[in-house]
């Protein structure tokens, strides 16, 4: 099996994994880090969403390997020292999940817009949420979230 | 999915060399359409052949009157190009409507015209603006370039390695998209050079991407909006499925090109 050589969270590590081994079963399963989801494994959903290299993707459509000498961060990489990230805070002052299993996607999508373009306003923000589906919240409190996370990482 | 082998390769060479050598082996570009097939089984190549990292396929250049795109650029660095966006805005537009963002991060020029999906977009914009697609054997014209659903004239061993797309200022993109997949239920590329009006359809063709000779005629003889209205896509030929039938996708179609011609006519 190859040696897949990547750190995750900010850790440096090389794993053994097999060709066909998805990224997001890599991490679930191999790492533990179950916050990454798998909703509709057909790259609808954007549960899975994480960033590789800072940039978000969809990580039930592709192979670990692929992953091979990139930074990977999940959803359990964003808060530093136990201090939330913005858009966490956002997320949970605005009540901007209810079930709660899209959040980890979310979450990462938000946050790489974000960093893509600082000035959002709600038309932007639902046309980005393209590839992230909510099933509870109509995405109101969402969007209200990632404006309000927005807001603050300008001020 | 099944087992198979992969090759991570770091050079255009390598890349062609493993691919002739292995007449199961697949490139890997993005993986946006081949790893979620190869997910559902529909495909099981024996190897995989990943190009993504490949710095040769890598670019985005503005070279004698033409945006030349390297293979591997993704759908986000193609919208997010300045050059691109300055010089053909119809093309940056199309990137930016492809999928979502997650998908634009990963998935490639090469790769979606290789695929040649009927529903993608890339190709409507490759026969709209008369693209020249090279590959690691030729040079090829788009209006030879695309076959029939999910077939090119790519030979098995060959590999785009760049799509070069004439600068043509009056061009327009179209899109119905489907609204849960966000795939052209019709997509209508138009572009108007002195001497030639092209008018490309995705999504809708049974054969897959199409050139609408009869609208670019009627509207080389009349450039106007009632123009567009006038001429009608006949539903023969055209794909019908859950989503609608062949009468409505051929009217799609007619309403995308008028709105196209309209966006151009006001100089947008």
């Amino acid at each position: 099996m190859p040696l897949v050589e990547i750190e995750v969270n900010g850790k440096k590590m090389s794993s053994e994994v097999e060709e066909r081994q998805l990224l997001v079963h890599f991490l679930r399963d191999d790492l533990n880090l179950t916050g990454t989801h798998v909703g509709c494994d057909t790259s609808q959903c954007g549960a899975c969403v994480i960033h590789l290299n800072g940039i978000a993707v969809k990580s039930c459509s592709m192979l670990a390997v692929q992953a091979y000498k990139s930074s990977i961060t999940t959803i359990e990489g964003l808060a530093e020292d136990n201090k939330l990230h913005p858009v966490q805070e956002a997320f949970k002052e605005n009540h901007g999940l209810q079930c709660g299993f899209c959040t980890p996607g979310m979450i990462m999508a938000a946050v790489d817009l974000i960093n893509r373009k600082p000035i959002l306003n709600e038309k932007i923000v639902r046309e980005e949420l393209e590839g992230n589906l909510c099933r509870c919240t109509g995405y109101q409190n969402i969007v209200k979230s990632i404006l309000a996370a927005a807001e603050k990482v300008q001020a | 999915m099944y087992k198979f082998n992969y090759i991570k390769a770091t050079s255009i060479e390598e890349a062609s060399t493993a691919l002739s050598s292995n007449p199961e082996a697949k490139i890997l570009a993005g993986g946006m359409t081949l790893i979620p097939t190869m997910k559902q089984r529909l495909a099981s190549p024996e190897q995989l052949i990943d190009i993504r990292h490949i710095e040769e396929l890598k670019f985005i250049k503005n070279e004698s009157d033409n945006i030349v795109i390297g293979s591997v650029s993704n759908h986000f660095e193609v919208s997010s190009s300045e050059i691109v966006r300055n010089n053909l805005p119809s093309l940056s537009k199309l990137a930016e409507g492809i999928g979502d963002p997650h998908v634009r991060n990963m998935g490639t020029i090469g790769g979606s015209i290789t695929n040649n999906d009927p529903t993608a977009d890339y190709p409507a914009a490759c026969l709209g603006l008369g693209a020249t697609i090279k590959t690691t054997k030729r040079e090829i014209k788009a209006d030879e370039f695309f076959i029939d659903l999910f077939e090119t004239i790519l030979d098995e061993d060959e590999i785009v390695t760049q799509v070069s797309f004439p600068i043509i200022k009056n061009s327009c993109y179209m899109k119905f998209p489907n609204p849960a997949s966000r795939y052209a239920m019709a997509g209508v590329f138009i572009s108007k050079s002195d001497n030639e009006i092209r008018v490309a359809v995705t999504g809708a063709g049974e054969n897959g991407v199409f050139r609408w000779k009869e609208m670019e005629n009627a509207l080389l003889s009349d450039w106007s909006t009632s123009t567009a209205e006038t001429i009608k896509l006949s539903s023969e030929g055209v794909m019908s499925d859950i989503h609608g039938n062949s009468d409505y996708r051929a009217n799609l179609v007619n309403i995308m090109a008028i709105r196209a011609v309209e966006t151009l006519s006001n100089g947008n």
